[in-house]
């Protein structure tokens, strides 16, 4: 017998620990994962593959130049994650390059210029998906229907579509229900003309509609969100926060003008509403620390992106809903400490009442 | 938040605990095996301070005989206390001992070679607590050298005597017993529920009480059970509250808050409001000193941990070396066991096997490595889950972020001196990042810097004092120099005038 040398208490450990979280996000993102590739076929499947590789790959680089133990920190699964995220906002048939550019701003602007894992401000999946967005628009506007089972391309064309920056124009879809809703009221008709029905609304909620890799399908992505919650992975007031304001702000929005105004139903089916309050805005490194912080931060994100996607630039206001808010992030949590135990929320011990 | 769905669901009228972990008990381990008093050991060491305080003074020298119940060493001050000899021998030593505290540093301590008679000394008389006062009482918990046995150590007699000072009103009885593997509480009610029950009614007479409220943990159903045989005793009823089964529920302020609703403030004690929390093996102690005229020589310590061969309840004599108690459990099986004193969430490494088991001890550890937390620590991820976790409320990665940055003051600003050490947070993080301990640290850092800080205003002041004192000397010096030279001066004018004087008369008379 031998004794160990002394550790401090406690000694007991709970079961949760970093790369354990990380496998769970992504076994909840995988239905969603899964439903976006198998719709679009082969060429999303490149990219998700690319996409993910090229993450790891900076990830290793950037580990070796910082001089840490690369094995022992690239263990933790984040830059798998990382790609995995960025790769599910992209256009499913976006050429390799794309993916890759995407995968190392996310892990070398995004996270390891700050310092790395923990130490980012912003989140490195919207800080890809801003980057990209604003330098190569045409790319990541370019979307493609689903296609029936016969009709997709096989290996050999995905490699052409994916490798070679070849996308049949048949293929190629008008958009997005938000970029047709917004260039539309910005053509000057009204949403009665333009008539977004409650069938496509169906659509959009289980996934048949063209739109990025992963964030079509609402259904599937629901289904995981929830099953994070349950694991206790993430609290529920950020998704519910998120969502409620998009849904509170449309909604008001809608009962005063319907004609200009598309109904909060859209907005939170469409597009990847669901996606960043489930799985972007719950990041731990990126997100304020108590419940009430995260409120905060959720109402934010909700209000930014109904006010991008109405009066915005772009169609879709996400990723710059995101980023705002996280730099709002270090404020909030300042104004946002837990009560300690004895003392007023100011901090002086609590009086001592006469009983 | 406060207002959570536990707390709408709580049919106990239970306050909630906000943050607080759940550990997994591992209580099964010796949850179900009696209490069993260990066979005499071959040495007794008894540290002189096993309690917070001044130590006490010892009374015998080397080479005296003692006998069981004797007073050895006596309380030196009102925080202090004293120590009997647990059984009867004699006295080998009186020096230096390594302490079984963390700093593992040498206390005075008497070892006793014991003569295997046990044979008793006379006691303390018997005590009828129908017909004593509240004082009387509290000053046998003194006599008797009974100290806080859940953990703290803190003298009894100090806590029973803020009756006097204080308007209180309520006792709770700790049985919590929120610390995994630890059932030396939980055997000692299911075992001694009678007791311990008489023991509570005896201290809340020595308060001045109106209410007796026991505190157990939802997970000791046996110990809740033989409690509720005790209705009504020494005119108290007996108020039994099941607690939600949470660590840290046994920490005295959290289970003010829970079972009464009031919040003691920052730096207060919970006797302000009202309200004095005892450990069930305390209130058991307290029954024999009072009743049998017993001082406090033994107590019940749980042996356990993967690491222990066969794990046990043992009631032992104070100051019995672990290593005896961990022989009679059938000794260490495995590699790179972890001795622990304590629990395991608040307990401390033991580094010799030499050290004896005090009034404080619940509990002797063996953990196997599997058992354990791992130690390498990853990157803060910024989860939130030492947040969510810490019952104090406070926000462990900030405070160990600036601790990193050796920024002490902005730790303490953001509540590094509100850390009760209960070790949620360090517990509950993904990154196994050492928080709990570098607040530890910190807290050893600030005390160091503070008495330094207070060593250098004294020295000013002394100094300041003794060049005021020099300066007053030489004031006076130099006045009694002034004096006596104007003395010498006046002296030889008188002279001269003397002199001046016989000469004219000289003159006069030629």
């Amino acid at each position: 017998m031998t004794l160990q040398t002394a550790m401090a208490a406690p000694y007991t450990h709970s079961m949760f620990n970093v790369s354990r979280t990380m496998l769970a996000v992504m076994t909840c993102l995988f239905p969603a994962t899964a439903h976006g590739i198998f719709h679009f076929g082969w060429p999303a499947l490149l990219l998700f593959a690319v996409t993910v590789a090229s993450a790891i790959l900076c990830e290793l680089v950037c580990l070796a130049l910082s001089g840490r133990a690369v094995l022992r920190f690239s263990m933790d699964g984040s830059a798998l994650l990382t790609g995995w995220l960025v790769a599910m906002t992209l256009p499913p048939w976006a050429p390799w390059w794309i993916g890759t550019l995407g995968a190392a701003i996310a892990v070398v602007l995004g996270k390891h210029v700050f310092g790395g894992l923990g130490q980012n401000l912003f989140n490195p999946a919207m800080v890809a998906r801003a980057v990209l967005l604003v330098a190569l628009p045409v790319h990541m506007t370019t979307w493609v229907a689903p296609l029936p089972l016969g009709e997709r391309p096989n290996l050999e064309q995905a490699l052409t579509i994916t490798f070679g920056s070849d996308i049949p124009a048949d293929a190629i879809s008008g958009a997005t229900i938000l970029s047709e809703v917004q260039s539309q009221l910005g053509a000057g008709r009204t949403l009665s003309e333009i008539g977004p029905d409650w069938e496509s609304l169906q659509k959009q909620f289980y996934g048949a509609v063209p739109g990025s890799l992963g964030e079509t399908s609402v259904f599937l992505l629901l289904l995981g969100g929830l099953a994070l919650v349950l694991l206790r992975i993430i609290r529920l007031i950020l998704p519910l926060t998120v969502l409620g304001s998009l849904a509170a702000l449309s909604g008001a929005a809608h009962l005063v003008d319907p004609e200009q105004f598309v109904h909060p139903a859209f907005h939170l089916a469409t597009g990847s509403a669901v996606f960043c309050a489930f799985f972007i805005a719950t990041d731990y490194v990126t997100a304020p620390m108590t419940a009430l912080g995260k409120a905060i931060y959720g109402i934010g994100i909700g209000a930014l992106i109904f006010v991008i996607r109405t009066w915005g630039a772009f169609p879709e206001g996400v990723a710059f809903a995101v980023l705002l808010m996280n730099a709002c992030v270090p404020l909030i949590d300042t104004y946002t400490r837990p009560r300690i135990f004895g003392r007023t929320r100011k901090g002086t011990p609590l009086p001592l009442e006469e009983r | 938040m406060s207002l959570s769905l536990a707390h709408l669901l709580n049919r106990n009228g239970l306050f909630a605990l906000k943050g607080g972990v759940h550990p997994e008990g591992r209580k099964f381990l010796t949850a179900e095996t009696p209490i069993e008093s260990m066979p005499l050991p071959s040495l007794i060491r008894l540290p002189l301070r096993q309690h917070i305080g001044a130590q006490a003074e010892p009374l015998v020298k080397r080479g005296d005989a003692v006998v069981k119940g004797q007073l050895i060493a006596s309380a030196r001050s009102t925080v202090s206390a004293n120590v009997h000899a647990p059984t009867s021998g004699q006295v080998i030593a009186v020096g230096f001992f390594t302490a079984p505290h963390p700093s593992g540093l040498p206390v005075p301590t008497v070892t006793i070679r014991p003569d295997g008679q046990d044979s008793w000394g006379p006691r303390l008389a018997r005590m009828h607590p129908e017909d004593a006062t509240a004082p009387e009482l509290a000053t046998r918990a003194a006599e008797a050298g009974i100290v806080g046995m859940g953990g703290a150590g803190f003298p009894a007699a100090v806590k029973l005597h803020l009756g006097q000072k204080f308007d209180l009103d309520t006792l709770i009885i700790n049985g919590a017993e929120c610390e995994p593997y630890l059932t030396c509480d939980d055997r000692l009610m299911r075992e001694h529920a009678e007791e311990i029950v008489d023991g509570a009614a005896i201290m809340a007479k020595a308060l001045g009480v109106k209410r007796l409220i026991f505190g157990v943990e939802a997970n000791k159903a046996a110990a809740i059970a033989a409690l509720s045989g005790y209705r009504n005793v020494l005119g108290y009823h007996i108020d039994i509250r099941v607690l939600p089964t949470q660590y840290p529920m046994g920490s005295g302020n959290h289970l003010v808050k829970i079972i009464t609703g009031r919040e003691t403030p920052a730096r207060a004690l919970s006797a302000e409001l009202g309200v004095v929390v005892h450990n069930v093996a305390t209130a058991y102690a307290m029954h024999l000193a009072v009743r049998y005229g017993e001082p406090s020589l033994h107590r019940v310590v749980t042996v356990s941990g993967r690491g222990v061969k066969e794990p046990r309840n043992l009631r032992v004599l104070i100051g019995t070396p672990i290593k005896e108690i961990l022989d009679h459990c059938g000794g260490l099986i495995g590699d790179q066991t972890q001795l622990v004193m304590g629990g395991p969430m608040m307990g401390f490494p033991v580094q010799s096997l030499r050290i004896p088991a005090i009034k404080s001890t619940s509990g002797i550890l063996a953990l196997t490595k599997a058992e354990r937390r791992k130690s390498d620590a990853m990157p803060c991820i910024r989860c939130g889950s030492c947040v969510q976790a810490c019952p104090a409320g406070l926000t462990p990665f900030e405070m160990n972020t600036r601790i990193q940055a050796e920024n002490l003051d902005g730790a303490v600003e953001v509540g590094l001196m509100d850390c009760i050490a209960c070790g949620c947070c360090t517990y509950a993080c993904p990154s196994n990042i050492p928080l709990v301990q570098g607040f530890s640290y910190a807290k050893g850092r600030l005390a160091e810097k503070q008495s330094q800080d207070h060593q250098r205003e004294e020295t000013k002041r002394l100094a300041a004092a003794r060049t005021a004192r020099e300066e007053a000397i030489a004031a006076a010096k130099r006045e009694a120099m002034a004096k006596r030279k104007a003395q010498m001066a006046e002296k030889k004018r008188k002279e001269a005038e003397a002199k001046a004087a016989q000469a004219a008369n000289e003159e006069a008379a030629q």
